[in-house]
């Protein structure tokens, strides 16, 4: 059992790591909507400094409007569980 | 790796990566000699066109291809260079368009579009491509009404795309190679309309 499923709205992290991430900055405290649940993968933060360990990742849609303020055009990007939170 | 790679300084830099994957067990010289000659005797935008030109032919495989497209690629003889990844495939409607980016690298599916080119790698093309992906197709020369919703997926290492472009006018009239043979590399990116 994932913690969202298609469907969830989700907000991505604020915080900038200290290290490497694959949550890339123009996606940071916006929210968007989970379109796919993809398998669990290792979560890169962790692994790319040895520690393997495999967490689910999501396809999260998040419209233009929300990212830049304008546009009607939509995003949407692969991101691991721990790099989201319930939308509030 | 076999080969005589010049003086370069980054030939000395991917050599002593290499070493580095050897020594540390991660790969060995005959692992990166065959994903090297995979590459660039295979891969082709030439394959990601057979796949599109299958599913204008045949609706049962469009729809393998967009339930399970590791599953399509390897149908046409294309598994090995599409394994370690999920293969997604997305397609374009009247009233969708998709287009690819990798805002943080540069990653698609190589063995079905060939080599990158360049602009895809550029910082202009993946900084806008998220921001502004409009004004980015009309300098590709693609002009979409204001009604055609555009949708950017942005890759990374474990999923990447290929864009299933509109179906060829004329389609029923040709055959497979022929309507292979009108799908660009642009166009399975997303950046053209075929």
């Amino acid at each position: 059992m994932t913690k969202f499923a298609a469907g969830s709205r989700v907000r991505a992290q604020v915080a900038d790591p200290d290290g490497h991430t694959r949550l890339p900055r123009y996606a940071r405290g916006h929210t968007g909507e989970v379109v796919e649940v993809r398998a669990a993968w290792q979560l890169p933060d962790e692994a790319v400094r040895g520690v393997f360990r495999a967490e689910p990742v999501y396809a999260v849609r998040f419209n233009a409007a929300e990212l830049w303020g304008s546009g009607s055009h939509s995003v949407i990007l692969d991101l691991w569980e721990s790099y989201l939170e319930e939308a509030p | 790796m076999s080969g005589e790679h010049g003086e370069l300084p980054i030939a000395a830099r991917v050599r002593r990566l290499e070493e580095r994957l050897i020594a540390a067990g991660l790969a060995t010289d005959e692992e990166l000699d065959e994903i090297l000659e995979r590459v660039f005797t295979s891969a082709s935008p030439v394959n990601g066109a057979r796949m599109v030109a299958r599913s204008w032919k045949d609706p049962d495989y469009r729809d393998r291809l967009l339930a399970d497209g590791n599953a399509a690629a390897a149908e046409l003889g294309f598994g090995a260079g599409t394994r370690g990844y999920l293969l997604k495939a997305v397609e374009n409607t009247p009233d969708v368009h998709n287009m690819i980016v990798c805002t943080l690298c540069s990653c698609y599916p190589t063995a079905l579009l060939g080599p990158s080119p360049s602009w895809y790698k550029s910082f202009a093309y993946r900084s806008r491509a998220v921001r502004e992906p409009r004004a980015v197709l009309a300098e590709f020369g693609l002009e979409l009404p204001d009604s055609t919703e555009i949708r950017v997926w942005d890759a990374n290492s474990e999923t990447r795309y290929l864009v299933l472009p509109l179906r060829a006018e004329g389609a029923d009239e040709m055959d497979e190679s022929e309507l292979a043979s009108l799908v660009t590399r642009n166009g399975l990116i997303g950046t053209a309309i075929r």
